[in-house]
């Protein structure tokens, strides 16, 4: 037990073959994870990497490795997870760690472009406007999974991407399932076509250790198993 | 290295289905081998006297078990990815493992 006005922190220090480091950091009222990283690096340790930008859950950027669970630090208060005063903070999983608490986020974004997860308009600004029912179906479904802040949470907290590096991932293939309900896209089959690839969505175990970390509660398991849905129709119709 | 973080009933299901499947593997070669027996009848008989035994009768109950939570696993995946999709997915995985100890306890109720 530590004392009740101070926090026990283990920080993760170096690349992948690094260790953990042991500061003791002021314990607030109000404080959340973020708070603390921040603290260590201002007034214990100003060489200790991390990487944040809003403080207010709307970035992305500063996802990590909580007392074991992958989070977004920024909203994730101490009395939520260190109720007894310690922590143990690491970098992401499945992604190459830089330094310290920061990971090289390229790999996962290289995975949103492999799995065709950007829209491509099919007219031009100056034709008018395709109306689209917030009522349809599929507006509903993008509606459900657009909301993504890109913090890689579900990357790291996925299992699939553990075992198969390659394979595309939660955030990747949310991202495409939005693409593939946008009917404004001019190619939406490209896009099933790069989901349905050997590394895409067929790999998901539907362990849904992604939907249990997101911390916006998007359900990339869903979307998952609606890029599977539409690939089997499509490839049953000939048209994957 | 960090380890992942997997102490949710999703993760429980997969590895009871995984687990559940491997043991059934192992169990079928032992099957046909049991099956192959019943060309001499006086094996067969043999071996069905040895089924008499309480251990047996347990292994037995525990083979029922793997082939239900299998089963009923199996039948929750195929759900969860061919039909349009539901919210309540740790209800069903619940009520998937509910049914298997069902059969379970009806066919335990059956041995004694």
């Amino acid at each position: 037990m530590t004392a009740l006005d101070e926090l026990e922190i283990r920080v993760w220090r170096g690349a992948a073959d690094g260790h953990y480091q042991v500061f003791r950091a002021p314990r607030r009222a109000n404080q959340t994870v973020l708070d603390v990283v921040s603290w260590i690096q201002r007034e214990a340790d100003p060489s200790l990497s991390y990487r944040f930008a809003c403080r207010v859950g709307v970035c992305g950027s500063c996802a990590m490795t909580v007392n074991g669970k992958p989070r977004w630090t920024c909203r994730t208060h101490i009395t939520k997870v260190a109720k007894d005063g310690r922590l143990t903070i690491a970098p992401l999983r499945n992604l190459p760690v830089i330094r310290d608490l920061a990971c090289d986020m390229a790999p996962f974004f290289e995975k949103w472009r492999r799995a065709r997860g950007r829209f491509e308009a099919a007219i031009s600004r100056d034709d008018p406007l395709v109306p689209i029912s917030p009522d349809s179906l599929e507006r509903r479904a993008a509606d459900a999974a657009v909301e993504c802040i890109n913090c890689a949470v579900c990357h790291a907290a996925c299992d699939v991407v553990g075992w198969r590096p390659d394979y595309l991932g939660p955030a990747a293939l949310n991202r495409a399932w939005v693409a593939w309900n946008d009917l404004r896209d001019r190619d939406r089959s490209a896009v099933l076509r790069a989901a349905n690839a050997g590394a895409g969505c067929g790999n998901c175990h539907s362990h849904q250790s992604c939907a249990e970390h997101c911390p916006v509660e998007i359900n990339p398991t869903r979307s998952i198993a609606g890029l599977k849905r539409a690939g089997l129709l499509a490839l049953l119709r000939g048209s994957l | 290295m960090i380890s992942a973080a997997r102490n949710h009933p999703g993760y429980w299901a997969f590895l009871l289905h995984r687990l559940s499947g491997l043991a059934l593997v192992f169990f079928l070669p032992v099957h046909f081998w049991v099956l192959g027996t019943a060309l001499d009848e006086a094996a067969f008989t043999g071996f069905f006297a040895w089924t008499a035994h309480p251990l047996v009768k347990l292994g037995e109950w525990a083979l029922v078990m793997l082939l239900a939570v299998h089963l009923t696993g199996g039948v929750r995946l195929l759900i969860l990815e061919f039909l349009p999709w539901s919210e309540g997915q740790k209800a069903r995985i619940a009520a998937s493992f509910g049914l298997a100890l069902l059969v379970g306890a009806a066919f335990a109720l059956g041995l004694v």
